[in-house]
């Protein structure tokens, strides 16, 4: 016998009753009466919330109109020589001389992208409720290790469309096949004393820009796959 | 705080690169009782570091006003798929299957360390990098590396300084909780430097300085691992998808760096779909680190392309799970999502401290877990279903709704009267211990080392001997420690010198 023949048999034996058949159950039994929100929000409210505990959670967050980007990510960005970033942002990048860009590629060694200052990307959504951006790998985001690696991530959340509230609204606009990544916060620690510390081995420094309405794109969910 | 130990967590005591035959992660006896000595500033921290989070996690769980119905989907999801365990495992391997990813079942602990051994093998690597996971803890799978002549890092930051002092975990969610600052400081100098890029010069105690050090000291690690081993908090039987949740970075460096990726997993963790997520990434942050949401929680489906590790292992394991599964009562030990809130309001696990647990489990769920997990035959085992005032608080605080002190009444029948129990899959009857009263029982854990320093040291020197052969297995009464590669660590003070202690200055 395998070793997973084995297994089953055994969970066979211990689940199925004396004499009795193993059930047929379906989850059905399980209660969902639990809240799909916890409190009404308008967009502007929903998006005030995701900012105030992204900054409770020692992210930095800013607030830009689509205009004002370029100029934002110039200063985020003052002092750093290397930007790493998925090519669906390039247009987006503040056209400083000083400034090296790096495409992702798949080529990439991770010491080369050790090298990176900084990385800048998109996200899939962002939940207000828990402070959280989710990247799912999209074209505006990158391999999962771009947000990982270098110090600082700067990350653009278009608000109100990517902010849902909550993680039960959020799961469904997910798709569970493509590798998912979710953010609060910088790397934080407190194994010493249970004094925090941030930027163990994730980035040290992240910055969450809210881009405002002259920026608007899709909904979330409604993103091509 | 360092994370979820769920998923992660191999504290690799006893896998220390360099650590000879005799150092089991077990402290010599004179060591063992020097240790002893420094109890006051061990529960001093303890008693800080629970209470602390105890009053955080309320905060954070009363913001919440479904909190209980959320703890109710929650155990009725984990007792729903339990009840099917079967159906949702062989669908999760048909997901994982299909999304390029292979599975293996390991039936026990030595079972997954050869998958674990010879999947590295296959790599022709001999270092891997280890996000924690207390499942590899429970297998003991950083010795069987080393054996092997594989080096295992362990990269949680909590986990290093474990690693690098020689020591053993005392918390589930931080297990370096016993060492102080300039504690960690004094290690970092001594030991960085014998397995890697060393502590920078001059080094202070700043924790900030510290976890620099740390980082600089793994990043070199992770640059170049080509294996990762990993454990998780949860998988979807119906997407196939893996999730970890932790603070670090550490866990996404291991998930996403290396060509390789084996991941190690209890059974018990599978849930059915992916929707079901959404009831425990409210509760487990909650309630393990008081967060509305740890920092970093990653989910991955078998591979992707160019986008993560190129090949995806699952060590799907048993190693008596099953078992507990088959007692009605106990199973629902199994529900545990490891985010540590019991141990965090437990009176006994305040005084004594997780050592005292003998076991990876420690703390209220370690008195239920591990009993069942190994059976009642050993000493420590028999004793820990008495580790507990029955209070009832681990019951309030569990995020599934885990009736800890029932179990631990149903256990402590069972050691006192005997009765059915299921063993290695084959119903038996146990019969009750011999020379068995509850008090005894309820002492042995603690007196067995002071009572029997020359019986440990006797089964040090078999269990070394052991270790060279290939199943490394003590016959009789040393099979339990070596069936877990967990020794039972002297504790801060026995129950009984607490008892009276504690009775002697409150009466
Ligand atoms: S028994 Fe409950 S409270 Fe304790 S660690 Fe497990 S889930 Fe958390």
């Amino acid at each position: 016998m395998t070793g997973k023949d084995r297994i089953l048999a055994r969970i066979r034996r211990a689940v199925t009753p004396p004499g009795g058949q193993a059930g047929t159950g379906t989850g059905a039994d399980v209660p969902r009466d639990y809240l799909r929100v916890h409190g009404a929000r308008t967009p502007d409210e929903r998006v005030d919330l995701l900012a105030a505990n992204l900054a409770e959670y020692r992210a930095r967050v800013h607030r830009t109109d689509g205009d004002g980007l370029r100029d934002l990510l110039g200063r985020l960005l003052a002092d750093a020589a290397t930007v790493q970033l998925p090519p669906a942002l390039g247009h987006r990048l503040p056209s400083e001389p000083s400034l090296t860009f790096v495409p992702d590629r798949a080529a990439q060694t991770p010491r080369e992208l050790d090298r990176v200052d900084a990385v800048v990307t998109g996200c899939a959504l962002a939940i207000a409720e828990t402070g959280t951006i989710v990247l799912d790998g999209g074209p505006d985001q990158g391999r999962r290790r771009i947000t990982l690696v270098p110090d600082h991530h700067i990350c653009l959340v278009r608000v109100p469309d990517q902010v849902v509230d909550s993680v039960p609204e959020a799961l469904p606009l997910l798709d569970p096949r493509r590798p998912l990544t979710w953010i609060s916060g910088p790397s934080a620690t407190s194994d010493i004393e249970l004094e925090r510390v941030e930027g163990v081995h994730g980035p040290r420094r992240l910055d969450v820009v809210l881009v405002g309405a002259s920026d608007r794109g899709r909904r979330p969910g409604a993103r091509e796959r | 705080m360092t994370g979820f130990r769920g998923a992660t967590g191999a504290p690799g005591t006893t896998g220390t690169p360099g650590t000879t035959g005799t150092h089991l992660g077990m402290p010599a006896f004179p060591e063992a009782a020097r240790e002893a000595v420094r109890d006051g500033v061990l529960r001093a921290n303890l008693r800080h570091a629970t209470h602390t989070i105890r009053d955080k996690r309320a905060r954070a769980v009363a913001e919440l006003a479904d909190w209980d119905r959320l703890r109710a989907a929650g155990k009725a999801v984990k007792d729903h798929t339990l009840r099917h365990l079967d159906r949702y495992l062989l669908q999760l391997e048909a997901a994982v299957t299909a999304a390029g990813g292979t599975v293996h079942w390991a039936v026990d602990a030595d079972e997954a360390n050869r998958i674990v051994t010879e999947l590295v093998r296959a790599t022709g690597e001999r270092e891997v990098v280890k996000v924690k996971s207390m499942a590899t803890q429970e297998i003991g799978l950083n010795e069987a590396l080393e054996a092997a002549g594989i080096t295992a890092y362990e990269t949680d930051l909590a986990e290093l300084i474990v690693q690098l002092g020689h020591d053993r975990p005392s918390h589930i969610l931080v297990p370096a909780i016993h060492r102080n600052r300039s504690e960690i400081r004094d290690l970092f100098r001594a030991e960085m430097g014998r397995w890697g890029r060393p502590a920078p010069d001059p080094l202070g105690d700043d924790p900030r300085e510290l976890a620099e050090a740390a980082r600089l000291h793994l990043r070199e690690k992770f640059l170049r691992a080509k294996v990762a081993v990993s454990g998780a908090n949860f998988m979807v039987a119906e997407t196939g998808t893996i999730v970890v949740l932790e603070s670090e970075g550490n866990g996404r460096m291991c998930l996403t760096l290396p060509e390789t990726l084996i991941s190690v997993v209890g059974i018990e963790k599978v849930v059915p779909t992916f929707r079901d997520l959404e009831i425990f990434l409210q509760t487990l942050p909650r309630s393990s680190t008081a967060e509305r949401m740890n920092p970093y929680t990653t989910m991955w489906t078998g591979t992707t392309d160019g986008d993560g590790p190129s090949a995806f292992h699952l060590v799907l394991l048993d190693n008596g799970r099953t078992d507990t599964l088959a007692d009605e009562t106990g199973r629902q030990a199994l529900r545990c999502i490891r985010c540590s809130a019991c141990l965090n309001v437990c009176p006994v696990y305040e005084r004594a401290g997780g050592h005292a647990y003998g076991s990876v489990y420690p703390g209220p769920i370690g008195a239920v877990l591990s009993p069942q997990l190994r059976g009642t035959a050993s000493e420590i085992d028999a004793s820990l279903p008495y580790a507990s005032t029955l209070c009832g608080a681990c019951y309030d605080v569990c995020p599934v709704a885990i009736d800890i002190p029932d179990i631990l009444v149903h256990l402590r029948e069972r050691v006192a009267q005997g009765g059915p129990a299921t063993r290695d899959g084959i119903r038996v009857r146990i019969r009750p211990a011999r020379r068995h009263t509850a008090e005894r029982a309820a002492v042995r854990a603690s007196r067995l080392l002071l009572d029997r320093p020359g019986a440990l040291r006797a089964g040090e020197r078999l269990l070394a001997r052991a270790r060279r052969l290939a199943p490394r297995r003590l016959p009789g009464p040393g099979r339990a420690w070596t069936d877990t590669r967990e020794l039972p660590l002297l504790p801060a003070e026995s129950f009984r010198d607490w008892w009276t202690r504690e009775r002697g200055t409150s009466q």
